[in-house]
């Protein structure tokens, strides 16, 4: 019998092709509408292969000093003299023109990522779709959104997002940011840059006027300097907490408005009384999705003691039915660790579980020799003073807790410093609203996990970040 | 109350609503959706196409059906793909209990087996004394197996111990006989609804819980099937009993149905895998699944000519 015999066997190999377009060998720096060079270039990778895919243009003080001030140019002499209506029509513009080449930028993200092509064709690029949509309406309509005010755009806005979402985080920072009639620079991750230069071709197509944004690849260092140039208004950063709290001292005093999302260590809390198959289903896409690198992700599960035994078996068995491999594979259900320092940041957190007393389980079965992976993971008999409960691991790596009682949850969750996201899982009404107010956390989910949109605000509490992005309140971040 | 040897003593009671865990349906209806995603492609498809054929209860439920129609129905269940033997033969022939005597002379000798719709199919609005004369008429004139409806009225009513004990007077009354369950989930209308349906008829001894009858608007669907088979997966933990699982209706084209064949092998695994356990109650699937065994073969579709229609 075949080894892809239907019954038996594993499904036979469907990868999305990546012969209908192409990643060129080399992308300079998009400053004022153009490619200029940069004086060195970095490679990017494939994370499932560690092949080289691309090089890309290192920006150092020269190029992000002339991005800047191309922006501020196209800010002063064109953005902020367009009408909303005008800023609209290029806002639309780019979101047809992306759901176009939507499978070119599907499959670039996930080479470039390791994220599964089922997760950058349905979700990543659709979303970035519609974050451009979304913002487009809003461009004409400013003054109906603050009834009362004369909204005005800060200026030139500088922004750095991170590797986990890379078009998806570009289209969340860019949109929302045009539509308000400011100019932008943007600096994507250092191992996720081709979605966000891709999209500046697609920004050239669209006609977009030259330095209305303004694409520096690099790492940290270029970030710096771009947070820390003087001619910012605003700084919109997406990334590490500590990262994050580097930025906000950096910006003490300086007069900069700045939104932070950062990183977080989600509780989903899954009572007796929920619909405990979906709950568990949402269990698994709240924490596997996208490999887990989601500052989001629903990484601690307190479970109520009563159905402990039961979750856990439907949560193992499920897993052993997730496909790990191929992020190209269109039945890939978890694609590739974003890179070698990310997967070992992950090795170490999980040790440390291990020598803590904590219970590991993964499923059975290989990964792939070549490339970055790391295999579901659980974790049972975890207590508030794990490492692996307290600090973000940013991997496929779930802690599982038990309770007693609806207060004792509520007090375990929040007592963490993160307070992004949050879940609850039953199916009794009054119960939620007690849970979800009670939760110390900008969003909090109620029988379902992960679900984006970008008319609803997202952020943090806490050390998760400061500012909302998405919705009414994501404007206000970008006008004064 | 009748002897129930068939099921242990501790299965005996009647399960209640408390016993069946709740469903979410906004949560059933994205993973229903997501298996849709997955995709199935060479070698696995052929085999996957050739298991759905195997897997037919080739079905002719009017009142216009005779002895001609039947007999000839039941030549296509033998042989689906004249002239090459390793597609096929369908699972079985479902039919009237008029046309059970038709249908099993012309299935006789192979492995087809003959089912029957039983009490007081579609709607089971009868007493429960003739619906199981109607059972054992069924059986005496040759069915292999019973497709009983449950009492959706009295189920509504909340009645629930009736159901259970309709079921197993049939499942009694079927003798030999497997017993397919329909709870036309249409009309239960919640996916609460359908899970207690489910608990209660394996319980009550059912071999198969099957989705539909096909004479309602709303028939099978992939979250509806989705809500039943968790329920088999956790009726076998907990006994040790396998269960089979029959979606009908609707279910009219080959992507379709490997759809719901991939369900069946992420949630239960590949034991159930098997025309012992899972079924496709279907009319027009067959030719359509044939058509798409023939593309697989040659690369190219071909005219509905080349399939017959009987």
């Amino acid at each position: 019998m075949s080894a892809h015999d239907f019954i038996t066997g594993s499904y036979a190999p469907a990868p999305e092709g990546a012969d209908h377009f192409s990643i060129k060998d080399r992308y300079d720096l998009f400053i004022g509408g153009k490619w200029v060079k940069a004086s060195s270039y970095f490679q990017t990778t494939n994370p499932a292969t560690n092949e080289v895919i691309s090089e890309v243009g290192l920006a150092g003080k020269k190029e992000v000093n002339q991005a800047i001030k191309a922006a501020r140019k196209a800010y002063d002499e064109v953005w902020s003299k367009l009408s909303g209506a005008e800023r609209g029509k290029y806002l639309f513009r780019i979101a047809r023109l992306l759901q176009e080449r939507a499978r070119e930028f599907a499959v670039t993200e996930t080479m470039d990522g390791g994220k599964p092509i089922r997760e950058s064709r349905d979700i990543d690029v659709p979303l970035a779709a519609a974050h451009f949509f979304y913002h487009a309406g809003w461009a004409d309509k400013l003054e109906y959104a603050f009834p009362g005010k004369t909204p005005q755009p800060l200026g030139v806005v500088g922004q750095v997002i991170p590797w986990n979402f890379p078009l998806l985080m570009a289209a969340w920072k860019i949109a929302p940011a045009l539509a308000c009639g400011n100019t932008v620079v943007l600096k994507p991750a250092e191992t996720t840059p081709l979605t966000a230069l891709k999209l500046a071709e697609l920004f050239q197509d669209a006609g977009l006027p030259a330095g209305v944004v303004n694409i520096v690849t690099g790492a940290g260092e270029t970030g710096e300097l771009l947070v820390n140039h003087p001619d910012v208004d605003k700084v919109a950063f997406t990334g590490s907490t500590g990262v994050g709290k580097a930025i906000q001292r950096s910006l003490a005093g300086s007069g900069k408005r700045f939104t932070l999302e950062l990183g977080g260590k989600a509780a989903n809390i899954i009572f007796e009384d929920a619909a405990i198959n979906e709950a568990v289903e949402g269990i698994i896409n709240g924490i596997f999705f996208n490999q887990g690198h989601v500052c989001c992700a629903g990484s601690r599960l307190f479970v109520q003691e009563s159905i402990a035994t039961p979750v856990i078996r439907k949560l193992q068995k499920r897993i052993g039915t997730l496909k790990v491999g191929d992020p190209l594979d269109k039945n890939t259900d978890i694609g590739a660790i974003n890179s070698r320092e990310q997967l070992s940041r992950i090795k170490a957190l999980v040790a440390a579980g291990k020598e803590e007393g904590a219970e590991i389980w993964q499923p059975d079965g290989g990964l792939p020799r070549k490339g970055n992976w790391f295999k579901p993971t659980l974790f049972t008999g975890c207590a508030q003073s794990h490492r692996i409960v307290q600090e973000e691991i940013f991997g496929p790596v779930l802690a599982i807790q038990t309770f007693r009682t609806p207060q004792e949850a509520l007090d375990k969750a929040n007592n963490t410093p993160y307070g992004l996201s949050g879940g609850v899982w039953t199916d009794k009404g009054s119960k939620i609203f007690k849970m979800t107010t009670g939760l110390k956390a900008g969003v909090v989910w109620a029988n379902t996990f992960n679900k984006f949109d970008p008319t609803s605000p997202f952020g943090g509490y806490k050390e998760s970040g400061i500012g909302r992005e998405g919705g009414l309140h994501g404007l206000a971040a970008y006008l004064a | 109350m009748p002897q129930l040897s068939h099921v242990k003593v501790d299965l005996l009671s009647c399960p209640t609503r408390r016993d069946s865990p709740l469903i979410d349906q906004v949560g059933v209806e994205e993973r229903a959706a997501r298996f849709c995603t997955r995709s199935i492609k060479k070698e696995t498809k052929m085999s996957a196409l050739k298991l759905a054929v195997s897997m037919l209860d080739v079905t002719t439920l009017e009142g216009a059906d005779t002895v001609g129609k039947v007999s000839q129905m039941c030549q296509k269940a033998l042989n689906p793909l004249p002239g090459d033997p390793s597609v096929g033969p369908a699972a079985a022939v479902c039919v009237y209990p008029r046309m059970v005597k038709t249908a099993a002379r012309s299935v006789a000798g192979s492995v087809v087996k003959v089912a029957a719709v039983a009490t007081q199919f579609p709607s089971g609005q009868m007493r429960l004394k003739e619906r199981l004369a109607e059972v054992r008429y069924a059986v005496g004139e040759g069915a292999d197996e019973i497709d009983m409806v449950i009492s959706r009225g009295q189920f509504l009513q909340g009645e629930y111990r009736a159901i259970y004990d309709e079921i197993a007077s049939c499942k009694e009354a079927c003798g030999k006989a497997h017993l397919k369950v329909i709870l036309e989930t249409g009309e239960l209308t919640t996916y609460d609804n359908v899970r207690f349906a489910s608990d209660i008829a394996m319980a009550a001894g059912a071999d198969f819980i099957k989705t539909s009858t096909g004479k309602v608007p709303i028939a099978a669907t992939l979250p509806v099937t989705l809500v039943m088979l968790p329920a088999i997966e956790d009726f076998y933990e907990a006994t040790g009993r396998m269960v089979g699982m029959k979606p009908a209706g609707g279910i009219s084209n080959a992507k379709l149905a490997l759809q719901y064949l991939v369900m069946v092998k992420e949630v239960l695994g590949p034991k159930w895998l098997t025309n012992e356990w899972f079924r496709f109650g279907a009319s027009s699937l067959t030719n359509d699944l044939l058509m798409q065994i023939r593309k697989q073969e040659t690369g190219r579709y071909q005219s509905g000519d080349y399939f017959t229609k009987d």
